[in-house]
């Protein structure tokens, strides 16, 4: 339950960290550590050098503009949960966030680390793609953008190489209703499943889920007024992705949390209409 | 390559000297290194929230932080909680008014979170306190005790010795 040796080192800047990663290719990105320093207390991980990222000040930042908001690599999920401007102007995050974990582990655990580590039942993965934001990310060669809806390969596997290092997510404005639900044994634990519903208020929408799949996928769907039929709708969406689990009480759960993410929109939709706080 | 580093770590307002190889966890160098052995080491994976401290006054898991992490952070642990090693403080006296531990193996964890929830949010709910000692696991009390004691604090109906 110890960890391996490694090589230490703390970058002050993303060319710095990128370069040391290119040096070495088992070498890993230390940000909160929450999911990669358990797995090396297992020894499932043995990095030769990890890069310490916490000092690189640009990754910290929360920058709303007209609209877009640009969300740094480094932004903890408490923040992200605390954070009066992100409540204010895009509360589904906030939401979200109070999901992650408990409160010790939010309080270190960072939106990159999550998005870059790509656990299939994670939260940020699931709302990045659902919101259809930017991953932004930089190697040797320079910085890229890959949208969201093309990080996710499968399970913990993206598109980011092995030098890459994930530095921001921008998020276009929505004037849609989100809402947001999951579903676990305990609160803290892992999703058993989770959903994210838009209701674009013509009776379509879009449904993306977390935990019954290997990776998010968002769907496109009719979110008819009926609640049976909507179910039904939600049923078949599902039958849309491409690496479903075959476990039948998940996509038993997935077709309720569905559900209750659509209500939640309904309860608190207005809130969750733009970055303007409530106006629309 | 077990080259160690020379590292400043500041726990308890106190700052410790020490030298330690990148490996080794924030926990065990608590622990083995500076002997402040009030830090308990529960599962080493992030789940039972035993070796839980305060950084910059915010609860953590040691255990999930490699000490060459922790230069320049104020760290907390249960020692540090009492200034005066004759006198608990208000949250400690609760614990053992309420019962609140059997084996007090969580203990240092529990009232670490819940004295970062207290000064954050002095008079929180019992859903709050709830919430916020659900990263702490313990197998004796079932927790009420714990939540009591937390609660009357919050409540006010235990006066303050510090």
């Amino acid at each position: 339950m110890k960890p391996g040796a490694f090589e230490y080192r703390k970058a002050t800047t993303v060319k710095d960290a990128v370069a040391w990663l290119h040096s070495d290719l088992n070498s890993k990105i230390l940000a909160g550590g929450q999911s990669l320093v358990p797995v090396m207390n297992f020894r499932l991980a043995h990095p030769s050098l990890l890069v310490d990222i916490n000092e690189i000040a640009a990754l910290h930042q929360i920058t709303f503009n007209a609209d877009t908001v640009t969300l740094g690599a480094l932004v903890r999920h408490q923040e992200m949960a605390e954070s009066t401007e992100v409540r204010d102007r895009l509360p589904l995050l906030a939401v979200t966030a109070r999901h992650i974990g408990h409160w010790a582990i939010r309080n270190r655990g960072t939106l990159g680390g999550s998005l870059a580590h790509a656990d299939p039942a994670s939260e940020w993965p699931a709302v990045m793609v659902a919101l259809e934001a930017q991953i932004q990310v930089e190697g040797p060669d320079g910085a890229r953008t890959i949208p969201a809806s093309e990080f996710y390969l499968g399970y913990y596997t993206t598109e980011l190489a092995a030098d890459e290092i994930v530095t921001a997510v921008t998020i276009s404005r929505t004037r849609h209703r989100l809402g947001f639900a999951e579903v676990a044994r305990r609160p803290g634990d892992f999703a058993l499943a989770g959903s994210i519903v838009e209701d674009f208020g013509d009776g379509q929408g879009s449904v993306t889920w977390f935990g019954v799949a290997g990776k998010p996928e968002r769907v496109v769907l009719a979110l008819p007024e009926e609640e049976s039929a909507r179910a039904r709708s939600f049923q078949s969406a599902l039958g849309k992705l491409s690496q479903l689990d075959d476990d039948r009480h998940r996509q038993q759960l997935a077709v309720t949390v569905a559900e209750r993410a659509f209500q939640h929109s309904r309860l608190t939709g207005h809130e969750y209409l733009t970055f303007e706080g409530g106006q629309v | 390559m077990a080259t160690k580093t020379p590292i400043r770590l500041t726990i308890n307002h106190e700052s410790y000297d020490v030298e330690v190889e990148p490996r080794w966890l924030l926990s065990d160098v608590i622990r083995h290194q500076l002997g402040l052995i009030g830090t308990h080491v529960g599962c080493e994976q992030g789940v039972c929230g035993a070796c839980t401290i305060l950084v910059d006054g915010k609860p953590e898991r040691s255990c999930l932080v490699f000490a060459v992490q922790a230069e320049g952070a104020d760290i907390t642990t249960v020692e540090g909680l009492s200034t005066d090693p004759q006198h608990l403080t208000a949250l400690q006296e609760s614990f053992r008014d309420h019962h609140a531990l059997q084996c007090g193996y969580c203990t240092s964890g529990m009232l670490l979170t819940a004295t970062a929830l207290l000064k954050k949010e002095p008079h929180p709910t019992e859903d709050a306190i709830r919430e916020a000692l659900s990263g702490n696991v313990c197998r004796c009390t079932g927790y009420q005790f714990i939540v009591d004691a937390i609660l009357a604090v919050a409540n006010g109906s235990k006066e303050v010795q510090e």
